[in-house]
């Protein structure tokens, strides 16, 4: 498990929700390098439908930070384009659940290209979205779509948690050469601050986060479910006397594996936790990669807690997210198996 | 509203219209690049009958498409964003044939490491020609972006994206038509249309009149242009160039030209176009067209023609000897390139997949080479 590293990170550092985390990442890495671009849909003037773009286009002009036609595809496709000639754009993409449209320029374009051209042509891009349940957004502003983009060589997956990983992970993400799924808990945009490093710092990806320590059972999580799955482990901890391991996964592809199997082997009692379904989700590929290098010191069966292999509900939003009884019963499960 | 056909060389290469000042040079170069781009056609269906590689696409009677718009380019500022019926862009820059045949059989020399199909070429030198992509379209909107970069820098440069009729109807055409159209990108969208989307004809693709017109409702003006006439469609691709340098934004080019073959190896014309359109477009052929009007113009001596022609299938026999003749890539180029840093789950992939290999005889040795 690697510890956080700070780069080049003033001694100073500001109280910041997750968003205004975004915010601060963009505005940095915008300020030191010009070929970073922001666009998407009514991220200029108006600073985005959560204001995680706010005061960009007033800063750097419209040249920079731009708003573009209503069209996922047409800005993820553009996106490749600017990115291929010398930019490093960052495409939003409102919510989540409206990427689709983008889906074979993701897939087949920016996470092919840098293979199918032998390294000639690459696409160092971001596209940022919002992801995940909680606000009462209903089928089409409330999935989690990870799984879709873990499947496909080429992209990497980063997933913040907190304020200052957001802002670390983003810009760690737009200084990568290659393309990055960075999807935002729009849930967490506005729960909590926590002070945020300023400047220009970076947390680096592939690698995860310890949230809690513990040696009696391990919870593996990401996005949204960190702090649901932090309040479970504080109550079975709390509760039975002993401690309940968090780990942050905060990069799903290229996953951190070493630091997964080390973190399972310690305890052998391993719960999965995350709001998209369960069927082909993040949590079935957790369960396989330990079923493989690590059943041996295994104690009890990987157990998942995750949303219904349903579409997402609006009313009864908060049956289906995964909360932090759910993962109590199941670190429960695994502790007295 | 339809577009005028622009035409300046009839079918029978009879001048019907005001021939641009190009000189001697360039009209030769273009004349080699079409005959060229012909044999290498001819050579590759041979190659892909007799089995030497798994597939080719016919780019036969849209050479002077392919050909006007190269060379109207600049190599040293512009971009090429193509598809796969294009050979003929990479002649008349005077791409490296062997680097072309590498590609085709997909060797160790191939600079995309054997990982595509043949025909989807991929080269920066000597002038950027993006990775080809076999989902349709998609090069469209890159092509937009790599122009909005450009003029962002305030560059010369312009971007060039070709595209077949059927990929009209994609969602790459709208966005990429729209955004240059809003972000006034220096790019040329050049349509070649030749009529069939695999067994699709131009009637079931769109009720327009033609494609030219499609570009009005993006505020994108529309030119229409004899695609087997090379000078007509290096006059219209040589306007759109000069529009997008001076900044006054996107052109679309209608190319109308006709596909002499099937889609690809895999596909057989016989079962739905009907052979009387074979030999009407026959008789429109564009290097023969071409051919006759540099003849008549005394630009051509009596046998150059058969000169070139003989050089360009001798040339082309040779050279896919040399490629064909060279080996595999390495098992180790799987893995390559999927990041620019290898992560550890596929160095452990690879470390088995060779070790694999190795052990179990197949002419493999332990670095993944095919040595046997």
């Amino acid at each position: 498990m690697s510890t956080t590293t700070a780069k080049r990170a003033g001694a100073k550092a500001r109280e910041l929700t997750l968003v205004q985390a975004v915010n601060d990442a963009l505005r940095t890495i915008m300020r030191e390098d010009p070929s970073v671009l922001v666009m998407g849909e009514d991220v200029g003037p108006k600073g985005g439908v959560f204001l995680a773009t706010e005061g960009l286009t007033e800063e750097f002009g419209e040249e920079r930070c731009f708003d573009t036609p209503l069209s996922e595809d047409g800005i993820v496709g553009c996106g490749v384009g600017l990115a291929l000639n010398g930019m490093k754009p960052v495409c939003e993409i409102q919510f989540q659940d409206f990427i689709f449209p983008a889906f074979d320029q993701i897939v087949s374009e920016a996470a092919k290209m840098r293979y199918r051209s032998g390294g000639q042509y690459t696409v160092p891009m971001v596209i940022r979205t919002p992801y995940g349940g909680g606000i009462r957004g209903g089928l089409y502003h409330s999935q989690s779509g990870e799984a879709y983009f873990c499947h496909t060589p080429g992209l990497k997956v980063v997933v913040p948690s907190t304020p200052r990983d957001a802002k670390g992970l983003l810009i760690a993400s737009i200084l990568d050469p290659d393309p990055v799924i960075f999807l935002e808990p729009k849930a967490l945009y506005r729960s909590f601050r926590e002070e945020v490093p300023e400047g220009l710092y970076t947390e680096p990806l592939s690698t995860t986060r310890e949230v809690r320590p513990g040696d009696a059972a391990v919870v593996f999580c990401y996005g949204a479910m960190v702090p649901v799955c932090k309040q479970a482990a504080d109550r079975v901890s709390e509760a039975r006397g002993v401690e309940v391991r968090v780990v942050d996964l905060r990069t799903l592809l290229p996953l951190d594996e070493d630091a997964v199997l080390d973190a399972a082997r310690d305890s052998g009692r391993v719960v999965v936790v995350h709001e998209a379904p369960r069927f082909c989700g993040f949590g079935g590929e957790i369960s396989a990669l330990i079923a493989e290098h690590a059943v041996e010191r295994m104690e009890a069966p990987v157990v998942r807690v995750t949303g219904f292999d349903t579409p997402f509900p609006n009313t009864l939003e908060h049956y289906y997210l995964p909360d932090a009884r759910r993962v109590v019963d199941a670190i429960e499960k695994v502790l007295d198996f | 509203m339809s577009h005028d056909l622009l035409q300046i060389l009839d079918a029978k290469g009879r001048k019907v219209g005001r021939a641009p000042r190009v000189k001697k040079d360039l009209l030769l170069r273009m004349f080699r690049a079409m005959v060229e781009t012909r044999a290498f056609d001819e050579r590759c269906m041979n190659l892909q009958r007799t089995g030497k590689i798994g597939f080719s696409v016919p780019n036969r009677g849209v050479e002077a498409t392919s050909v006007g718009a190269a060379a109207a380019l600049d190599p040293a500022s512009d971009w090429i964003a193509p598809h796969y019926r294009d050979f003929g862009m990479l002649f008349f820059h005077g791409m490296s044939l062997e680097r072309m045949f590498d590609n085709m059989f997909g060797n160790r020399d191939d600079v995309a490491k054997g990982r595509q199909m043949p025909v989807h070429f991929s080269f920066r030198e000597p002038i950027p020609y993006l990775s080809i992509s076999s989902p349709l379209g998609t090069q469209i909107p890159h092509a937009v972006g790599i122009a909005m970069a450009m003029k962002k820098r305030g560059e010369k440069g312009i971007a060039l994206t070709s595209f077949g009729d059927g990929s009209t109807s994609t969602p790459g055409f709208h966005s990429g038509m729209n955004f240059a159209g809003v972000f006034g990108a220096p790019v040329v969208f050049l349509c070649q249309n030749n009529q069939w989307a695999i067994s699709c004809p131009v009637e079931k693709q769109t009720a327009s009149e033609d494609f030219a017109v499609k570009g009005e409702a993006y505020g994108v003006p529309g030119v229409r242009v004899d695609g087997n006439d090379v000078l007509a469609v290096y006059r219209a691709v040589s306007q759109a160039v000069k529009r997008a340098r001076a900044g006054e934004g996107p052109t679309l080019v209608e190319a109308v030209t006709f596909r002499m073959g099937g889609h690809s190896t895999s596909d057989d014309p016989s079962r739905y176009v009907p052979p009387e359109l074979f030999a009407e477009w026959e008789e429109r052929d564009p290097i023969q067209r071409f051919e006759a009007w540099l003849c008549s113009e005394g630009l051509l001596e009596e046998g150059e023609a058969e000169r070139i022609r003989e050089e360009a299938e001798r040339k082309m026999m040779e050279v896919s000897k040399v490629s064909e003749a060279k080996p595999r890539p390495p098992l180790a180029t799987i893995f390559t390139d999927v990041y620019a840093e290898m992560p550890r789950h596929l160095e452990r992939q690879m470390e088995e997949c060779i070790h694999h290999h190795a052990t179990r005889g197949e002419g493999v040795d332990e670095k993944g080479e095919f040595p046997l």
